[in-house]
């Protein structure tokens, strides 16, 4: 335990706060995440899980505590450096540049990354070649040239995964990816997250249950704001307070 | 004379400018504020009310007054069917989106300019005022019909207030303000809102016109000096506030009298402009707040 | 909704076909820079074949026309609508126009004084007027550059006004290899007019295919998620404003310098109007829209003046109402503009 201790988390949120109005949507949120995890967040609508991701992104600033990435606090730093930094958000509601076209969506998150490596222009070819890289792994070389909103929904959600995997993360956060998804889709998703979880920790918010258990090596359960258990999933599955507050009122 | 009485007739010259001003903003910040539509058009509806009510009084023979009564009556009546036409072809189609709104109430506002321009002609005409008489103070006799402007300013800012706050029709108009979407599903008629609010805007600016007429003349270039003003005064009084934009409109046309009587018109419209400029960028919400996108 | 139901069903079996189809963003670009290149060269070859009225509006245009590329960067790629850019195309004008004026500058470094201006302006005005979005962003650009109007009209002891200065032709010349450049003369004028065209059309190609011309774009198409890929939405729009402000006084201080004429009346509301009526028509977001639109608008504006001259004369016409008219139905019914149209339609490449 003593050696564990000393290992820096990748991600540490100290008394997370956020409110709206009189609404404590994330209240005292302490949460660690390790390196290489895939960390599921399940929670009833209105549990803060959105919020909270939000917070972590830097989409909105917290009302108070702090957030530590790999060691820095980063409570303060603006959406758009936390992204450079490594994190990258998928967003819930698809949100492609549904006019431009799946190559430049991607191409988009590719030359980002490609500009951050100190002393290196990215020359056109080489641009293009990561960027169809980007877009084979996940199987949709051949819609590169398709306007990105004549894309099916399935596609949409894997392009959205295709542009955040493309800004090599070390944080990758993903706000219900499989929402809308067939189960066929929903499958080759499950092998998708394993995939990526070689390189980059995974942190994902997620109602589908069957998706949560085969992915995550920890969950943590969020209601009204606050964590109320945390741990492996046949832990989590036992619970009888989550049973309460989430899987009953889910099952029924 | 003395600067006492200056500053007072300065003063009085600024509140015949408040009244004015307060109708024209008026009827600018109710639609944006219901429809979120920023008519570029409303200085034109201004103009375009002053002409009418020139060309009306010159068919009325007789007693002044006559011409000035049916200008009053006829004037706001032809603005309002004009806004109302351009409504329905033109803003309608476009669904009312904020930017393309603004794009298509400037080629209304260059299409009225040229028609008056061609059926008007450039000329600046006055309309003879309804009575003389005038109010004698100590220093300088003022002009009565200047005062009764001020006079009729306030009891038809009265009227729409109690319509807005007192009414069936306001409160129709104040939920379609508050939510479109919601005040659609209570089976509120949100199209013909649309449509009524933007006609009483451009009248309430054509009512202000004929008021103003008898003061100053009717010419096909007056728009746009009151459209500015009137954009000032809805930014600084907040949007929807019907109070704020009075308070708004007296201390603008109130500094504006005051500051025109003793400084240089263009330096006292320069420095006004970019304040407001600076107001807008600084402290956006409250200002045209929820608008921004 | 049937439309993607319908494609969800597809499966997902890769069609056979070309490698590297040619689109968007990968085109070739030869067959781009041919396009751009034709063009120039058929502007090049009509300065010796068009009748000297024509030549005369097509030297003026040329210029218009990269006052109508600079608007183009910001509204048509970025997405801002501006509808104060009469302030940056007199700064140049301004710039100078007043440094030949007053300090007897010569002409390269009048054009260089232009175009800082220009630069520092749009500099100020970004950093200000970005903070606000949509409308607000609309009517605070007005708002600067009515300021900056009723500037040029109060300092008339230096700017002339309403009525402008006029700059000499002794003035509007460049000492060059022993001889001297004369501006005023039309053909030199055509040209250099022609040589500012082709510089500005092949720097603002060379910016929208680049990289950051990428950004610009999806900062107009989505904002949120342009910041949530690591982009600093604020510096970069704040880029294009200085590009498009640099551009467009470039435009101005040509104009001062090729006309001869500094006034007031360029800084007015209405010269922020047309660059957007002439890049509405073009096409917005196309590299030759709006030299198209300029050129169209001002024959359209030649053409019913002369016309309803002959139908009613007497009667007072001035431009604006065709302005108007044209604003109105570009908004309405034809939104993409002609070369927007064309690219959708036809040439889906067309950049």
């Amino acid at each position: 335990m003593g050696a564990m201790a000393a290992v820096t988390p990748l991600l540490e949120t100290r008394a997370l706060s956020r409110s709206f109005g009189g609404l404590r949507a994330v209240d005292g949120v302490d949460f660690t995440l390790e390196s290489g995890e895939i960390r599921a967040i399940i929670g009833p609508n209105g549990a803060g899980k959105t919020t909270f991701v939000s917070l972590v992104c830097g989409r909105m600033p917290p009302t108070s505590g702090t957030i530590r990435f790999a060691g820095e606090d980063i409570t303060a730093l603006p959406a758009h450096r936390r992204v450079r930094r490594g994190i990258a958000y998928t967003f819930q509601i698809t949100s492609v540049y549904a006019n431009l076209t799946a190559f430049d969506n991607v191409a988009l998150a590719v030359q980002r990354h490609l500009l951050d490596e100190p002393g290196n222009r990215p020359s056109r070819r080489s641009l293009a070649a990561d960027t169809m890289a980007a877009l084979e792994r996940l199987g949709l070389a051949d819609r590169a040239d398709a306007i990105a909103g004549t894309l099916s929904y399935g596609h949409q959600r894997l392009l959205e995964v295709a542009m955040g995997l493309a800004l090599n993360p070390r944080l990758l956060v993903l706000d219900e990816p499989t929402q809308g998804l067939s189960d066929g889709e929903i499958d080759n998703f499950v092998g998708l997250v394993r995939d990526m979880a070689r390189v980059s920790t995974v942190l994902l918010i997620e109602h589908n249950m069957p998706v949560v258990m085969a992915l995550a090596g920890r969950i943590t359960v969020f209601d009204a704001g606050r964590i109320l258990a945390e741990g492996p999933p046949e832990v989590i599955r036992a619970d009888p307070a989550v049973q309460q507050a989430y899987l009953g009122t889910a099952a029924a | 004379m003395a600067f006492g009485p200056h500053l007072l007739l300065a003063a009085l010259e600024g509140l015949v400018t408040s009244a004015v001003l307060a109708l024209m903003a008026l009827g600018l910040s109710l639609v944006f504020g219901v429809m979120r539509v920023v008519n570029v058009a409303h200085g034109e509806f201004y103009m375009l009310g002053a002409v009418v009510a020139w060309w009306v009084a010159s068919l009325v023979t007789g007693h002044p007054a006559l011409g000035f009564l049916a200008a009053l009556v006829i004037s706001p009546l032809i603005v309002g069917a004009v806004a109302l036409l351009a409504e329905r072809l033109v803003l309608r189609r476009l669904d009312y989106n904020p930017e393309a709104t603004i794009v298509a109430t400037i080629g209304i506002l260059y299409i009225l300019q040229q028609l008056a321009l061609t059926f008007y002609g450039p000329d600046a005409r006055p309309v003879a005022a309804p009575f003389t008489y005038r109010v004698l103070f100590p220093w300088f006799g003022y002009s009565g019909y200047k005062l009764a402007v001020v006079g009729a300013s306030v009891a038809l800012l009265l009227v729409t207030w109690f319509v807005l706050m007192r009414t069936r029709l306001g409160l129709v108009m104040r939920a379609t303000q508050y939510d479109r979407e919601t005040a659609q599903a209570f089976a509120i008629p949100v199209d013909r809102v649309y449509a009524g609010v933007f006609a009483l805007g451009a009248m309430l600016a054509a009512v202000a016109a004929v008021l103003i007429v008898p003061i100053s003349q009717a010419h096909y270039l007056m728009g746009l000096d009151p459209l500015l003003l009137s954009f000032i005064v809805v930014i600084i009084g907040g949007l929807g506030s019907l109070r704020g934009t009075l308070v708004a409109a007296v201390l603008i046309g109130l500094s504006d009298g005051i500051i025109s009587a003793f400084f240089q018109p263009t330096l006292a419209k320069m420095i006004a402009t970019l304040i407001v400029a600076l107001v807008l960028v600084f402290r956006p919400t409250g200002l045209f707040g929820t608008s921004a996108r | 909704m049937t439309g993607e139901e319908a494609t969800r069903e597809m499966p997902a079996t890769p069609v056979p076909r070309r490698r590297r189809p040619p689109a968007g963003n990968r085109v070739s670009t030869g067959r781009v820079v041919a396009l751009h290149a034709g063009v120039i060269a058929l502007l090049l070859a009509l300065q010796f074949v068009l009748p000297s009225y024509h030549h005369g509006v097509l030297a003026r245009v040329l210029v218009l026309a990269v006052f109508a590329m600079g608007y183009n960067l910001l509204f048509g790629y970025a997405g801002l609508l501006s509808l104060g850019h009469a302030m940056f195309f007199s700064a140049g004008l301004y710039g100078a126009g007043l440094s030949i004026y007053h300090l007897g500058w010569s002409a390269p470094s009048a054009f260089a004084g232009g175009v800082i201006s220009g630069a520092v302006l749009a500099t100020a005005i970004g950093v200000l007027a970005l903070r606000t979005t949509g409308v607000a962003f609309m009517i605070v650009t007005m708002m600067f550059a009515q300021v900056f109007y009723l500037t040029t009209l109060y300092f008339n002891v230096w700017t002339g006004g309403d009525q402008g200065v006029v700059l000499q032709q002794q003035a509007r010349t460049i000492p060059f290899a022993g001889s001297t450049i004369d501006l005023t003369d039309p053909a030199t004028r055509y040209f250099a007019a022609l040589a500012l065209f082709s510089v500005v059309l092949f720097s603002v190609l060379a910016l929208v295919r680049s990289p950051r011309g990428r950004v610009l774009v999806a900062i107009r198409e989505n904002e949120q998620r342009t910041t949530m890929l690591g982009y600093d939405t604020f510096a970069s729009k704040l880029v294009a404003v200085v590009i498009s402000g640099i551009v467009c006084s470039a435009a101005g201080a040509a104009y001062a310098l090729l006309f001869g004429y500094v006034g007031s009346t360029f800084a007015s509301v209405q010269y922020s109007i047309l660059p957007l009526l002439w890049v509405l028509l073009g096409g917005a977001a196309t590299t030759l829209g709006p030299f198209v639109g300029t050129l169209l608008m001002y024959y359209l504006i030649d053409l019913s003046n002369d016309v309803l001259a002959a139908w009613a004369p007497g009667w007072n016409f001035s431009a604006i109402g065709i302005v108007g008219i044209a604003l109105i139905l570009l908004i309405l019914f034809f939104p993409k503009g002609l070369l927007g149209s064309i690219r959708e339609r036809w040439v889906p490449w067309l950049p």
